[in-house]
């Protein structure tokens, strides 16, 4: 298992400029660590924050997508691996940041909580690319050749549970953030139409 | 002899859908439009089609577009609305995103507004959507297909969601 900070600490030094959308509550710690104007937080519908990231990754095929998908989250929203999947969009990374547990509600155990494989489900939906990390040297040394890969690329991170959690949804997933967002992504869609 | 209620024609959806500018296309097929609207979008190369396994995912993907200004559309049986609308209110209603999506009706009676047919599904469908407040507007018959091009323009213009229900079975 890796500590989940020090495991984003490895990711956002490999990030370059990447777009990051992160499911909030499985990726907490993500916005202190990797502060970007890039960086989408995914509220308001639990399990969207992969299909969210496949229309980033259709409307900006040049850019590179990161996804920080949570366990309970992928759970709901399964069939977004498969529409991935045919949809193959060469830009998209997708991590599952898997601690077993709804940690934000109360630490309940995910079904099939150390039974389910999400790397075998997506290799199993169509992803290319599939990895299972859980180990933070060889996270560390392999993130930045994994995100050079055409994608999808499927990666399972075995996260530690992490301690006491101080929630705060309000202050990321509001229309502020959407036009934040909005507002980084205008020299990406510039580049893109040629403007 | 009463007259036969005819739906819209595909070609028509699919010219107010380039009118509008509308590039991608996600949807899960419905018995409603599969044969005179899907099936020929499908064959049109004017439009990148993502084929969905849930609805919910189809408002996700088109509101990500519509942050790169990139036009979408949702289709879907209101089976599948229904299904997607803690989705919608997520990620449509409460960011203000210009999620439009296509919403056929099912066996609705050709002669009923949707707010006055008699199968409970399709009555209560208008009944979420205006509790809601999500713009929408119902296409019967040929005559109607001249506000959806309009309807989609202003929803990205106001970035508000809209749904365009789809009243009788789409004619090839």
């Amino acid at each position: 298992m890796m500590p989940r900070d020090r495991c984003f600490k490895a990711l956002a030094a490999a990030r370059g400029d990447a777009i990051v959308v992160s499911r909030y509550s499985a990726a907490f710690e993500w916005g202190a660590i990797a502060p970007h104007a890039l960086n989408y937080f995914a509220i308001g519908a639990m399990g969207q924050c992969s299909s969210f990231a496949l229309g980033l990754a259709l409307a900006l095929p040049q850019h590179k997508i990161i996804v920080l998908d949570g366990d309970g989250s992928l759970l709901m929203n399964l069939g977004s691996l498969v529409t991935i999947a045919a949809a193959e969009p060469k830009n998209l990374v997708h991590f599952v940041c898997e601690n077993g547990n709804y940690e934000v509600n109360g630490g309940h155990p995910i079904p099939g909580q150390g039974r389910v494989s999400f790397a075998e489900i997506a290799r199993g939906a169509g992803y290319p690319e599939v990895f299972e990390f859980d180990d933070l040297a060889a996270f560390a040394e392999n993130v930045p050749a994994l995100l050079s890969l055409a994608g999808p690329v499927f990666a399972t991170l075995k996260l530690a549970k992490a301690g006491e959690l101080e929630v705060a949804f309000s202050e990321r997933g509001d229309a502020d953030m959407c036009r934040r967002f909005k507002e980084a992504l205008v020299p990406l869609i510039r580049g893109r139409d040629g403007r | 002899m009463a007259q036969e209620l005819l739906g819209p024609r595909g070609s028509e959806l699919i010219a107010a859908l380039k009118a509008a500018r509308v590039e991608f296309v996600a949807a899960l097929p419905d018995i409603w439009t599969s044969v005179g609207f899907l099936w020929p979008l499908s064959r049109d190369p004017a439009f990148r089609l993502i084929r969905l396994c849930k609805e919910d995912e189809g408002v996700s993907i088109c509101s990500a577009l519509a942050f790169c200004d990139r036009r979408a559309i949702l289709s879907m049986q209101y089976t599948g609305f229904l299904d997607s609308v803690n989705s919608i209110r997520g990620t449509a209603v409460n960011y203000n995103q210009p999620v439009c999506m296509l919403v056929g009706l099912l066996a609705k009676e050709p002669d009923k507004a949707p707010k006055d047919s008699q199968r409970y599904d399709v009555r209560i469908t208008q009944g979420i959507l205006d509790a809601m407040g999500i713009d929408h507007l119902c296409i019967e018959g040929s005559e109607d297909v001249a506000r959806l091009a309009p309807a989609i323009d202003r929803a990205y213009e106001l970035s508000r969601p809209l749904v365009a229900m789809i009243g009788r079975t789409v004619r090839a």
